[in-house]
């Protein structure tokens, strides 16, 4: 055991601890391992006893992967003919038609070093049938398969984890780049996507720089002679003043247009004329827990809802964006890119204000606060040494102070309120600031559509009810 | 795509003529194309038939997690497909006596396709062919009609798996009645058992009875019989009539009832719809006996790929690369089943059976151990026997039949049981039984089964639809009920009800509650008792609703 986090253990247990927060903070305590990066390779799987992912059934071999070795990989879905614009064109014409959407946007992404994240993107759908639910057992836990070889009735013979292993060298959720049933995309498509749904809350004209490379074009300009479009009501103008001028126009009362005299010149056209444009900058700060509870499921989650707001982000307000990455146990530090925020393993401890802390010193330290819109985005499964929130509670209502807008996501782990719900929810911000601070508790098996409900709910900018 | 060259099409019809000699029998025309992955990646979707109608789904990539075999029943990955001629797809850079053993299992493929019964129904045309009309039909309307085209696709390939494949078969191979009269067939059919309920000996006598009036009065013989029952049973002339006329005629599946029936589909304005579904249906039909002859087709095939090559001289020195390949086969994995290795073994267990005489009563009476383990016949008759299995049987048949416990105990094959071990949150493989009869329904569980849903005609009032799923103890799966039922609406025109199965409680399986490990031992014995309860969904203006029968 960590000798700091002993004392720290032993601090806390002096304040007083129940049994059940005093279990909690001691598995996290006894946890092996370190948070490494999960290498750019998925490590073999460890050998021994382990038994295959799913047991194979008889419609899951085909002659040509049997026979031959051709391997049954997929497409992108460029390589197909469709285009992720048409299919989603597709589906809001289907909504418009009055049938249900069936296009879902699922896998997500592969950060790689240096900036070059990709995102894979699997436009997915379901052809719905009447079929027989084979599983309603299986819930119970129960299942069977065929076998072959030795071994008494009721011997075990091999065993497979419940969720994939952390730190075995598969690295984070990520699970290393294999993966052929994936398609590659690049972060711009999903962010499209993903578009359509958000909008960054509450953005405000703070420090506004001139972009450089943000244009718009439009027809603004007028020209004299030529251009692209008649500005007819400029040009009519100018032929009443030239012929004013010119002593053409006798009587004001009596206009009689026919008589005019046009000059080639007096045509006003409108020209198009490049704008730079003018952009509000913003600051997004990712936090994530990466303590030992966090183990698999709840750091899936978090890290998953992360990438679909860190595309977004990327695509929406490209350059305009500003990240920030902070991981956090029990002391919370910056890393530099998304790749390492991503593929950092689980371990250690955990106390939210250190994440909250550093955010604040870093926005304090670089006067962030004057030239950006601050947002903040924190996931955590809930569990806090810091039980009643004492240090975390200051902290945050200080980070709200400069912020757009927090939003923490709590992967719960079923059922029963977290610390950091609790303590949050007490705070009672939540109702006097809907603006500024923002809660998702999302279920351990929540899918996609959920983390995307979960976003909205982050960031949009009225509660729903 | 492009042909395999001359040096391997030589190969080919070498491996077709040592087949035949074999006793394999299958069209003399085939096509072998080299695919590139390219290639397969816009054949996959389409389930390898290379001129399938275009359709948006096959664009995107489909979950599938639930229930795939039972939303597609056609083999994504298939080498060889069943049309005429029969064409097979080939990795361009297989050695020759690799492209042996795969020519040998696609022969054994085809001979199956062209011989076993329950592919009659695509015996007389080819299918590619078909496809490649209806592809353009397709494209011609959706020229026409724009999107409704896919959506009218979308809604019926959400009943495709409701065709009534074996009516199908039914209506094409039906057996010749053996040469009796209606009257008699309704006595001992329907009369007999059914409004009589006579005992089994009753049956028996009045069998024995008919067939010496047949001998004593010749001719006369059906009318003396039925003389003395219309003395006994008065009523069996009305009852007779009233059979004739209401006699059961035989429901139509859904789809065709749906283009028959559905007033929507029958507006002048909407007859290209039925083009549609006819399309669909017919593409689905053509699916339907691959995917119920999976393991014998796999089993035959690698049955004869691994016969045939070892007895092929052409391929000498290459003895070892086969055994690998062939091993990684129809190797039985340790969990899970193989197709490939579970069929050729059942091949080979049938065949020395039948050559060992053991096909029989006399076998079947003996049950002292030793005396069954010497027995043998001598009959010779193996090969053709298991010919014969090829011919007629599906894999529920063939698994129903075959699968004893002298196969079981051969093969080591067990059922293997997955449980949650709670402590350390791992899921725990363990053999389970290993009882032919446990081993036989395991496998039978896992074969494909689409529900049984008909019309019901009494119960569908004021032009509503009332489809009726027959209780099979498994529910359907719920979260698809919605959109099914909504392309069933549109097609139907008129609101629809579905009246199924629902699980209310699952009883506590042995163990949940107590401390992980325990109960292990006795799990399988608790399976937690269902508790059902029979709901109608009905969908009206796209809108579900549910009510509890």
């Amino acid at each position: 055991m960590d000798a700091k986090l002993e004392k720290l253990y032993r601090k806390l247990e002096d304040d007083g601890l129940s049994a059940e927060q005093e279990e909690k903070i001691l598995s996290e305590l006894r946890a092996a391992g370190g948070h490494g990066v999960a290498g750019d390779k998925c490590a073999p799987e460890p050998s021994g006893q382990r038994a295959a992912t799913a047991p194979a059934s008889i419609y899951d071999y085909h002659d040509l992967t049997v026979l031959q070795g051709i391997a049954a990989l997929e497409s992108t879905y460029t390589a197909r003919i469709r285009s992720i614009d048409e299919l989603l064109e597709r589906d809001r014409q289907r909504e418009k038609d009055g049938f249900p959407r069936k296009i879902r946007v699922g896998k997500l992404i592969k950060p790689g070093r240096g900036g070059r994240d990709k995102v894979v993107v699997v436009p997915t759908t379901v052809e719905e049938k009447f079929i027989h639910d084979n599983t309603f057992r299986e819930s119970s836990g129960e299942g069977q398969a065929g076998g072959s070889g030795q071994g008494e009735e009721g011997e075990v013979i091999g065993e497979q984890p419940v969720r994939e292993a952390e730190g075995t060298g598969a690295g984070g959720p990520g699970q290393g780049e294999d993966g052929q049933h994936e398609l590659e995309s690049n972060a711009y498509d999903l962010g499209k996507i993903l578009t359509e749904k958000f909008e960054l809350p509450n953005l405000q004209d703070k420090g506004k720089k001139r972009s450089l490379t943000h244009y718009t074009y439009d027809l603004t300009d007028r020209n004299r002679g030529f251009g692209q479009f008649l500005d007819k009501k400029a040009t009519l103008r100018q032929i009443v003043e030239t012929n004013i001028t010119l002593g053409n126009l006798p009587d004001p009362s009596n206009i009689d247009p026919s008589k005019f005299l046009i000059a080639p010149s007096d045509r006003i056209y409108r020209i198009l004329s490049r704008e730079r444009d003018y952009e509000s900058q913003a600051l997004v700060f990712f936090l994530r827990d990466y303590s030992g509870s966090m183990a698999g499921r709840a750091t899936e989650l978090v890290v998953s809802q992360h990438v679909l707001i860190y595309s977004w982000l990327l695509y929406q307000y490209d350059k305009q964006v500003e990240t920030r990455f902070i991981l956090h146990d029990t002391d919370a530090k910056e890393v530099v890119d998304f790749y390492t925020y991503y593929n950092s393993r689980v371990a250690g401890g955990t106390q939210v204000f250190s994440a909250y802390r550093l955010v604040n010193e870093i926005v304090e330290k670089e006067s962030l606060a004057q030239d950006y819109n601050i947002y903040v985005f924190h996931g955590t499964d809930g569990d806090d040494w810091d039980t009643r929130g004492d240090k975390a509670l200051p902290e945050l209502e200080k980070m709200l102070t400069f912020s757009n807008r927090v939003g923490i996501t709590i992967a719960s782990a079923g059922g029963k309120q977290s610390e950091v719900e609790k303590y949050i929810k007490k705070s009672g911000w939540i109702d006097e600031k809907p603006d500024l601070l923002r809660m998702d508790v999302i279920e351990q098996d929540a899918d996609e559509s959920r983390l995307i409900q979960g976003i909205k709910h982050l960031i949009s900018e009225k509660v729903e009810a | 795509m492009e042909l395999i060259d001359q040096h391997t099409k030589r190969i080919m019809q070498g491996c077709k003529r040592r087949a035949r000699d074999a006793g394999l029998r299958f069209e003399d025309e085939t096509l072998e194309y080299i695919v590139s992955n390219r290639d397969l990646l816009e054949l996959s979707p389409k389930v390898m038939i290379p001129t399938l109608y275009d359709y948006w789904v096959h664009d995107v990539e489909v979950l599938k997690g639930k229930g795939k075999y039972e939303l597609y029943p056609g083999n994504p990955f298939e080498t060889v497909i069943n049309t005429r001629p029969a064409v097979s797809f080939y990795n361009d850079n297989n050695p020759d006596w690799l492209n042996v053993m795969i020519f040998y299992h696609v022969l054994g493929h085809i001979d199956f396709f062209q011989n076993n019964l329950f592919f009659r129904h695509t015996w007389d045309y080819d299918f590619n062919g078909q496809a490649l009309a209806d592809k353009r039909l397709i494209a011609a309307l959706r020229s026409e009609k724009g999107r409704w085209v896919d959506y009218i696709i979308e809604f019926a390939r959400g009943i495709d798996n409701l065709v009534g494949f074996h009516h199908e078969l039914y209506r094409l191979d039906r057996t010749p009645l053996a040469d009796f009269s209606s009257r008699v067939n309704y006595y001992f059919d329907v009369f007999l058992q059914q409004e009589k309920k006579v005992s089994t000996t009753r049956y028996v006598q009045e069998i024995k009875r008919y067939n010496d009036c047949l001998q004593q009065f010749g001719d006369q013989g059906e009318q003396t019989f039925f003389a003395d029952i219309i003395r006994d049973y008065p009523e069996f002339d009305a009852l007779y009539r009233r059979n004739r006329e209401t006699r059961h005629v035989h429901m139509p599946d859904l789809m065709q009832y749906l283009l028959e029936h559905s007033e929507m589909l029958n507006r002048e304005e909407n007859k290209w719809m039925q083009t549609v579904l006819q399309v669909v249906r017919n593409t689905s039909l053509f699916f339907q006996p691959q995917i119920r002859t999976k393991i014998m087709n796999e089993g035959w095939a690698s049955y004869w790929h691994e016969t045939l090559f070892l007895q092929d001289n052409r391929i000498n020195g290459h003895e070892v690369d086969f055994a690998r390949v062939n091993a990684s086969v129809t190797a039985m994995p340790r969990v899970g089943l193989n197709p490939y290795a579970l069929g050729m073994r059942l091949f080979y267990a049938i065949e020395q059976m039948a050559d060992q005489g053991r096909l029989s009563i006399e076998f079947q009476r003996i049950l002292d151990a030793d005396q069954r383990r010497r027995f043998d016949r001598a009959t010779g008759r193996g090969r053709s026997y298991i010919f014969s299995i090829r011919e007629n049987f599906c894999d529920f048949l063939f698994i129903k039949n075959f699968v004893d416990q002298d196969f079981v105990t051969a093969n080591n094959l067990f059922v293997a049981g997955r449980r949650l071990n709670r402590d350390r949150m791992v899921w725990e493989f363990y053999v389970k039984s290993r009882k032919a009869d446990d081993y036989r329904q395991m496998v039978l569980d896992s074969l494909y089964h689409p529900p049984v849903i008909e019309v019901d005609e009494e119960q569908g009032q004021d032009g509503e639809l009332y489809l009726v799923h027959r209780f099979e103890e498994k529910p359907l799966v719920q979260e698809f009920i919605a959109n099914t039922m909504l392309g069933i609406e549109f097609l139907w025109g008129a609101p629809v009800h579905l009246e199924t199965s629902e699980v209310v409680s699952i009883g506590a399986p042995e163990g949940k509650d107590l401390p992980a490990g325990t109960a292990a031992t006795d799990a399988q014995e608790n399976v937690g008792s269902v508790t059902w309860q029979r709901v109608r969904y009905t969908m009206r203006d796209r809108k579900l609703s549910k009510k509890t029968l």
